[in-house]
């Protein structure tokens, strides 16, 4: 990899993850993130991203290819690697039995910020993230989010470059998961912060991601700003239920010509991708209204995120998890 | 170097904190092996009339057992402690950290052995409060809170190891009855050269247990016996030689960043 590439803060070429008697669990992924951006990496379970933050936070050697975090190399240069970086990983990690003030205690000290500053620091972060009044209650008391925004306080104790979180909102309720996004993009436009951001909510990567990496099986199998990816699958699509279960043969044939059969396997529903210039959803209401085809579910879908992963994979992003399995912890590393 | 040094008191003070915090685990500790104390020496008072039996107090030779007992405690402990951190990713937060592997040991450790001390002190507490004799006198009580210390620094080491290996608070706790059968099959109850079964007496010969519970024993029934004294450091030294490499090996295994 050249010098000049230190421009980006993640660089990752060919990176790859071979468990010993498991899968091929990362398969070979390359992907730049500019500094200050945010990048949204979506993917199923069992996709493979779990498997690259431990690999691009230095918890994991690679078994092949390269990657350089903050212009250091993962493999070679881990000290320096975790100096530029923080990470909320997958479980908030966080001790029951200590308070929120007493994990920033620990985290200070071990970050190595000097010991004057530390209680300000602490006391800051808490404050940031919104939990300076739960600051010295025990942490076996607090909600999910409120473990989620400590996770990430504790994340930022020694002012990283770039931010790893791993599926920060999953299990968080909606007012969390709002006002976690809040500090996400808080902390990306005033502090120049980069993110890299796994998820599994097309929602999430949608409202956060400047641009997005599609991650399955091991492999991106799209990359770019989401606006860009939706408009790449193009015109919108539309999907009709029969009333009468009997006339989907028929429901099917008057849907088809609009465009080309698309979206999930139903055995009640017909879906089809709107073929440029067909007239929308207007001359489909008049085709089945000719035909005399009572319909008693009719849709329009934009195209989303998950249209994107459809389109690249066959498969909807909801579900396509439980066919992969769970990714990272079962399987033991090949050393690199 | 001062930087490390203030991460191992910040680590050790977290583990002293979360033990002192869960009084289900730390209470038990304390109390169960007095328990088992009251049992035995009620039980086995007779055996003092044996002849060639060391004292006539039985509770005086079988106030080495807490002790012991106490440390295997600490070894579960510890033990238990750590394969938390690495259930719950604790560990791999810290392992983000400029913090070493051998500054992370020393400071669970640490913790441990603060836990430690407090035991120590509770014991030789509750043996005074008994009457029982302690024949190395006033001199004989810092050595005694040196060897207990040095025992469960040696108990805590297994613990560490033991986590780093099974790798869950329940696998764990579910090592207790192996640690018990150890203690069962020693001097604990009776002096070796009196147990009257030769097997039970080779195995309690092999069983490194004796020496450090008739370590222990010595101070409070003969007073300073150097050779007892010894073979019980030197257990100890060799256990926490043995298992401090193992731990550290398991450790650089278990934290496998780059």
């Amino acid at each position: 990899m050249s010098e000049s590439a230190s421009e980006w803060a993640i660089e990752v070429e060919g990176l790859t993850q071979k468990f010993r008697k498991g899968p091929l669990a990362v398969d070979g992924i390359d992907l730049h993130v500019e500094r200050g951006e945010i990048y949204g990496f979506l993917g199923p379970n069992g996709a493979g991203k779990s498997t690259t933050v431990l690999m691009l936070t230095t918890l994991l050697p690679p078994t092949g290819g390269v990657a350089r975090v903050g212009g250091f190399d993962i493999a070679r240069e881990g000290g320096r690697v975790r100096s530029v970086i923080g990470a909320a990983l997958q479980e908030a990690a966080l001790d029951a039995h200590l308070t929120a003030r007493e994990h920033m205690r620990l985290q200070t000290a071990l970050q190595g910020v000097p010991k004057p500053e530390r209680r300000a620091r602490g006391d800051e972060l808490i404050e940031r993230v919104g939990l300076a009044e739960a600051a010295d209650r025990k942490v076996g008391g607090y909600s999910g989010g409120m473990k989620r925004r400590l996770d990430l306080a504790l994340a930022l104790v020694h002012g990283p470059e770039i931010l790893f979180l791993d599926e920060p909102t999953t299990g968080l309720d909606p007012q969390s998961r709002s006002s976690l996004w809040e500090e996400v993009e808080r902390l990306a436009d005033d502090e120049g912060m980069t993110v890299f951001l796994t998820t599994q909510y097309l929602e999430e990567a949608d409202r956060l991601a400047d641009r997005v990496g599609i991650i399955d099986r091991g492999k991106i199998v799209a990359e770019g700003t989401p606006a860009m990816l939706k408009a790449e699958v193009g015109e919108p699509s539309v999907s009709a239920r029969a009333a009468d279960p009997s006339d989907r043969g028929r429901l099917v044939e008057v849907l088809g010509r609009f465009g080309s059969a698309s979206g999930p396997e139903d055995e009640d529903a017909a879906w089809v991708r709107l073929d440029p210039g067909c007239g929308g959803l207007v001359e489909v209401v008049r085709a089945l209204d000719a035909e005399g085809l009572q319909v008693a579910d009719l849709q329009l879908h934009e195209p989303t995120l998950d249209d994107v992963f459809l389109e690249k994979t066959g498969r909807k992003l909801e579900g396509a998890g439980e066919e992969q399995g769970d990714e990272s912890g079962e399987f033991e590393a090949v050393s690199a | 170097m001062t930087g490390q040094l203030d991460s191992i008191y910040e680590v050790a003070r977290r583990s002293f904190l979360r033990s002192m915090r869960q009084p289900a685990a730390f209470v038990p500790a304390i109390v169960f092996p007095l328990f088992l104390l009251a049992v035995n020496s009620a039980g086995l008072d007779a055996a003092t009339g044996i002849p060639g039996f060391p004292t006539d107090s039985y509770v005086t030779f079988a106030l080495a057992i807490p002790f012991i007992q106490g440390g295997t405690f600490t070894l579960l402990n510890s033990g238990t402690d750590l394969a938390t951190d690495i259930e719950t990713g604790f560990l791999n937060r810290m392992a983000m950290t400029p913090l070493g592997g051998p500054a992370l040991l020393a400071g669970m450790l640490g913790g441990s052995m603060a836990i430690a001390l407090i035991q120590t002190a509770f014991y030789i507490a509750i043996g005074f409060t008994v009457g029982a004799d302690f024949a190395a006198g006033a001199a004989g009580v810092p050595m005694l809170f040196l060897l207990s210390l040095v025992i469960c620094f040696a108990f805590s080491c297994v613990g560490v190891f033991t986590a780093l290996r099974v790798g869950t608070g329940e696998a764990m706790q579910s090592m207790f009855p192996v640690f018990f059968v150890f203690l069962f099959f020693s001097s604990m109850a009776m002096p070796r050269d009196l147990i009257e079964q030769d097997w039970f007496r080779t195995v309690a010969t092999i069983n490194p247990l004796s020496y450090l519970i008739e370590g222990i024993r010595s101070l409070y029934v003969v007073g300073f016996d150097w050779e007892a004294l010894g073979l019980a450091f030197g257990v100890s030294a060799i256990l926490i030689a043995v298992f401090l490499s193992l731990a550290a090996a398991s450790l650089r295994t278990t934290l496998v960043r780059t």
